[in-house]
C-alpha cells in the first residue's frame, strides 16, 4: 500500500514536470510549479517526513510561488520559442540520467529498515532524544539542539540572500526616480 | 520469499529512478531554455527532486513519523536525520530562488528582455 501511494504520487509529479517543460506561458509554469510543490509535500508526508512536508508546503508552494509571481509582474509572462536545437540538452540529460540510474544500484532501497543509514546514526538519535533533550519530536531536537550551529548557518544564508535582494532592488528604485526627474525636465 | 525480495528491490528502485527522471527534467529545463524565469523554475525542480533522494531511503515500511510516542516501546520510526538535512536545503533553495529572481528583474531593466539569446545580442560582450 505504501509503495502504491508513493508510486502514484511520483507519477503525478512526473506528469506535472513534463507539463512544465512543454508550457510556454510563464504564468502557467508558475502555477504548475505550485502544484508540483504541493505534490512533493504530500509525497514527503507519505514518507513520514512530516516536518519537511509542512515546510515544503509553506515555503515551496507558498513563498516561492509568491516570489515567482512578483518577478513575473516586473518582467514578462511569455517565453519566446526556442532558437537552438534540443538535441544536445536531451543527450546531456539522458546520459547524466543513465549514470545516476547506474549509481542507484548501490543506494539503500526505499522502505528498508536494515540499511546502514537507518541502523547507525539515525537509530542513535531516536534513542537519545528523550533522555538528553526531553523533546519528543526528534527532528526538532536534532535541528535545534544537536545541529544548532547548522541551523544558525542556515539563518545566515537567508540573511545574506535578503541583503542581496534588497541591494539589487534598491538600486532599481533609485534609477526609476532619476528617470522620472529627467522625464519631467525634458 | 525470494520472489518477494526481488519485487521489493524493483519497487524500491522505482522510487529512485523516478527521482532521477525528475532531476534530469530539471537539468534539461536549465540547459535548453533561454528564458531566465523558466531556468529558475527548472533549478527549483532540480533542488526539490534531490529531497526525494535523501528522504526515501530513510523511510521504513511500517514505521511512522519520528515523533516519540510515550508507552509504545516497539514502535518503528523513520530516520529523522535526512529530514533535518532537507529542512536546511529547502530554506537555502528559496534563498537562491529569491536572489536569482532579483537578478532577473535587474537584467530585464538593463536589457529589456529576460531571454538569454536576446540579452547576448543586445549587450556589448567583448
Amino acid at each position: 500500500m505504501e509503495f502504491l501511494i508513493n508510486l502514484i504520487l511520483l507519477l503525478f509529479l512526473s506528469a506535472v514536470t513534463v507539463a512544465i517543460i512543454g508550457v510556454r506561458n510563464l504564468f502557467a509554469v508558475v502555477v504548475l510549479g505550485g502544484a508540483y510543490s504541493f505534490l512533493m509535500a504530500t509525497l514527503l508526508i507519505a514518507m513520514d517526513a512530516v516536518d519537511v512536508g509542512m515546510t515544503e508546503a509553506a515555503v515551496g508552494a507558498g513563498v516561492s510561488t509568491v516570489l515567482l509571481l512578483s518577478a513575473l509582474h516586473l518582467t514578462k509572462t511569455d517565453e519566446s520559442p526556442a532558437r537552438h536545437s534540443n538535441v544536445l540538452p536531451i543527450a546531456l540529460s539522458v546520459l547524466t540520467g543513465l549514470i545516476l540510474v547506474y549509481g542507484t544500484w548501490d543506494l539503500p532501497r526505499y522502505g528498508d529498515s536494515e540499511n546502514p543509514m537507518n541502523t547507525y546514526v539515525g537509530a542513535e538519535y531516536l534513542e537519545r532524544s528523550i533522555p538528553e533533550t526531553t523533546v519528543p519530536n526528534v527532528v526538532t531536537s536534532v535541528l535545534a539542539s544537536y545541529r544548532g550551529y547548522d541551523t544558525l548557518g542556515e539563518t545566515v544564508v537567508i540573511f545574506t540572500a535578503g541583503i542581496g535582494v534588497l541591494m539589487l532592488l534598491k538600486g532599481r528604485r533609485r534609477r526609476e526616480d532619476e528617470d522620472g526627474e529627467e522625464g519631467r525636465r525634458s | 520469499m525470494e520472489g518477494l525480495n526481488e519485487l521489493a528491490f524493483v519497487l524500491g528502485g522505482v522510487n529512485h529512478w523516478i527521482t532521477v527522471f525528475l532531476i534530469m527534467a530539471g537539468l534539461y529545463i536549465i540547459v535548453s531554455r533561454s528564458n531566465m524565469i523558466k531556468k529558475l523554475v527548472g533549478l527549483s525542480i532540480f533542488q526539490t527532486s534531490v529531497y526525494l533522494l535523501y528522504v526515501s531511503p530513510g523511510k521504513i515500511i511500517g514505521g511512522t513519523a519520528p515523533i516519540i510516542i510515550e508507552g509504545a516501546e516497539d514502535q518503528l520510526y523513520s530516520n529523522p536525520l535526512p529530514h533535518v538535512l532537507i529542512l536546511t536545503a529547502i530554506v537555502v533553495g528559496v534563498a537562491t530562488l529569491a536572489l536569482g529572481l532579483a537578478l532577473v528583474v535587474r537584467v530585464n531593466e538593463a536589457y529589456g528582455s529576460i531571454e538569454e539569446d536576446e540579452v547576448y545580442s543586445v549587450g556589448d560582450w567583448n
